[in-house]
């Protein structure tokens, strides 16, 4: 539903045929179209205005800028504006020891910082023919997928800030946030900053206590997502502001390389947890949510879904979880030096694909050190998706793909 | 019926406003300077050096072997060995500096430190008016007791003794072999070759572990008791006193 007073606008296409409410019963109905631009020879037409929003509105997630050419409300074209946080991270990674860059990982996708370290561990294990112990596989996955409930809480609840509902989702969802980075603080000595894993396992061992608290807090955590649902899946408001908003094409998604629940979002059931089965993932049972349309509405709930089937993988986890050691006792970290050639290491992060292209030459320092980060990659069809829509739909949209500015511009 | 999704979600936010008022899990936030938390064991900050014994300075573990300078990540680790009069070193570090307005605390340090001198402290509270002064932190303020270190990790700290008492007990064993040798080769000739140094230089440097039990603070600790969470809030500067001689 577009605020603006459609009926008095003449030759402002688009505005929804059908104005009654049915659509919004059904979760994935019929999507509403854009309203598309005013044609030119419209009487009434006037200069086109453009608005830099950024780079630190709050709702640009972080030092974000984007150029809005508007015509009236209605955006005609979007330039996304960042590299505000550049510092250099590829750089420092290729003139430190490979050890050195596990902490400079933590800080690209700061939200999620324990599958950036785990992309990398991966990448350097295939780089320097290390394998990480079987516990410390599971207990990879034990923290990666927390740290995917992590980020889902996160986003939702500043998607729903975009929206306007100031704070009381978003503090919902931080007050069960804080129960995870508890115990990751518990564990790792750091809520978010973790440089926990290591080429060939994990650095310390979570004792059997802190496993019964994690149990006891996944256990409850379909409790809250219930809630929470109740509390807004069903919000006409909110149906209303995201039902057919920044629609994105599964064409152009693949031809853009999108990843990650905004891709599977518009159908495309494409998880590099079931692509690619790194580490013990082929053992477990858990289905991968698809969406439909491919709009806002449906990358919401990507998240929301994602996050039940992660509850699902962590209950396995903890009830497979072998003895033995967290690291391989032969693992080579402090001065690695790995034969030349290269190596790619992909994870499903929480936004993405998240990988690391490393070529070494045999020296203590990678010769080449590549981050492919999935928020940078997901913001190029930031323009695609807003094209046609209002200002405040474009927070939204930008809300809902989910970019964290430190691994955008790296 | 059109507004239903939205009554649901209000009923609840009442849920969670009542249940602010007598439900904790509803209600988690702590007024923090007056309420302060328990720190997680493993929490850490920022890192110190830990002595043995009485004095802060001649008591460091520290070798100033510069392992922890090559391998910090951010390169805020600053050492100089000092040296005898002879312009010899004699394994302690005449400087040492963390820069903590670059220090990322990630702990990188006390992973590749051989001597166990260098952990990770849970001060969080460092803020200083300036950057020189207040947040270069130099070996006196630095170096804090292995009793304040059983405060804050109990479990790790006794660990640590543990280890270096096996060290220590190891060296001497073979310290006491390679003197009986030598008294034998002594006893066997009168040129016998000289034995070689034997002691690791870790326990050399250690005294005597300290207790596992936290025994009385040997200079200035902040608080005596471990699980209080003040400890950690105490101002890194108080926890040693530095000596009248500075570099």
């Amino acid at each position: 539903m577009q605020n603006e007073p459609t009926s008095s606008a003449p030759g402002l296409a688009g505005t929804p045929a059908n104005s009654s409410f049915d659509i919004l019963h059904s979760p994935l109905g019929s999507p509403q179209q854009g309203a598309s631009v005013r044609e030119v020879n419209d009487p009434f037409h006037g200069d086109l205005l453009e608005v830099s929003m950024g780079p630190h509105h709050p709702s640009t997630h972080g030092v974000f800028r984007m150029v809005a050419t508007l015509d009236g409300e209605i955006i005609v074209k979007l330039k996304p504006v960042f590299g505000y946080l550049h510092r250099n991270h590829e750089k420092l990674g290729e003139n430190t020891t490979y050890l050195a860059s596990m902490p400079y990982t933590d800080r690209l996708d700061y939200l999620a910082g324990m599958t950036n370290n785990w992309a990398y561990a991966l990448a350097v294990e295939k780089l320097s023919g290390q394998v990480a112990t079987e516990r410390a596989e599971y207990v990879r996955v034990i923290v990666g997928e927390m740290m995917r409930i992590v980020n889902h809480c996160c986003l939702v609840g500043f998607l729903f800030n975009d929206l306007g509902t100031s704070f009381t989702p978003l503090l919902y969802a931080f007050r069960e946030r804080e129960k995870f980075l508890d115990l990751f603080e518990e564990l790792t000595g750091t809520r978010m900053m973790y440089n926990y894993q290591r080429f060939g396992g994990c650095r310390v061992d979570p004792t059997p206590e802190w496993l019964a608290k994690a149990k006891a807090l996944i256990d409850g955590f379909p409790r809250f997502l219930d809630e929470y649902e109740q509390f807004l899946t069903g919000n006409e408001i909110m149906l209303a502001r995201t039902q057919g908003v920044g629609r994105l094409s599964p064409e152009l998604a693949i031809n853009a390389g999108i990843t990650g629940p905004v891709l599977r979002a518009t159908g495309v059931g494409y998880d590099i947890r079931k692509v690619d089965g790194y580490g013990v993932y082929p053992r477990f049972d858990f289905r991968v949510p698809i969406g439909d349309h491919g709009d806002t509405y449906d990358r919401y709930m990507m998240r929301i879904l994602e996050m039940r089937e992660s509850v699902k993988i962590l209950q396995q986890a903890f009830r497979d979880l072998p003895a033995g050691p967290i690291i391989d006792p032969k693992a080579k970290n402090r001065g690695l030096r790995p034969k030349a050639g290269e190596a790619y290491g992909r994870i499903e992060g929480p936004k993405g694909e998240i990988g690391f292209y490393l070529i070494s030459d045999g020296s203590t320092n990678p010769y080449r050190y590549r981050v492919r980060p999935p928020s940078f990659i997901n913001l190029t069809v930031l323009e695609d998706m807003c094209l046609g829509h209002s200002v405040a739909d474009a927070v939204v949209i930008l809300g809902s793909i989910d970019i964290v500015l430190g691994e955008v511009d790296r | 019926m059109l507004g239903s999704g939205i009554i649901k979600g209000l009923a609840v936010t009442a849920k969670n406003f009542v249940g602010s008022f007598h439900d904790p899990e509803r209600l988690p936030t702590v007024e923090y300077p007056e309420k302060r938390l328990t720190l997680p064991e493993a929490y850490r900050s920022f890192p110190f050096l830990v002595f043995d014994g009485e004095n802060a300075i001649d008591g460091l573990r520290c070798v100033a072997c510069k392992m922890c300078e090559n391998e910090c990540p951010p390169q805020c680790i600053y050492i100089i060995p000092e040296r005898d009069e002879k312009g010899r070193p004699v394994k302690k570090p005449k400087v040492f500096d963390i820069d903590l307005s670059v220090c990322m605390g990630c702990q990188i340090c006390v992973e590749v430190c051989p001597f166990d001198s260098i952990k990770m402290d849970q001060v969080f509270e460092v803020a200083a008016t300036n950057r020189f002064e207040g947040l270069i932190a130099h070996r006196e303020m630095l170096a804090k007791s292995n009793t304040y270190y059983h405060q804050i990790r109990p479990t790790e700290a006794a660990e640590v003794d543990t280890r270096l008492a096996e060290e220590k007990r190891l060296a001497e064993e073979k310290a006491k072999a390679a003197a009986a040798a030598k008294a034998a080769a002594a006893a066997k000739a009168a040129a016998a070759p000289k034995p070689v140094a034997t002691t690791a230089p870790a326990s050399a440097t250690a005294p005597a572990a300290a207790p596992a039990s936290p025994a009385k603070p040997a200079v200035a600790a902040p608080s005596p008791s471990p699980s209080s969470s003040s400890s950690a809030a105490a101002p890194m500067a108080a926890a040693p006193k530095p000596p009248a001689t500075t570099p």
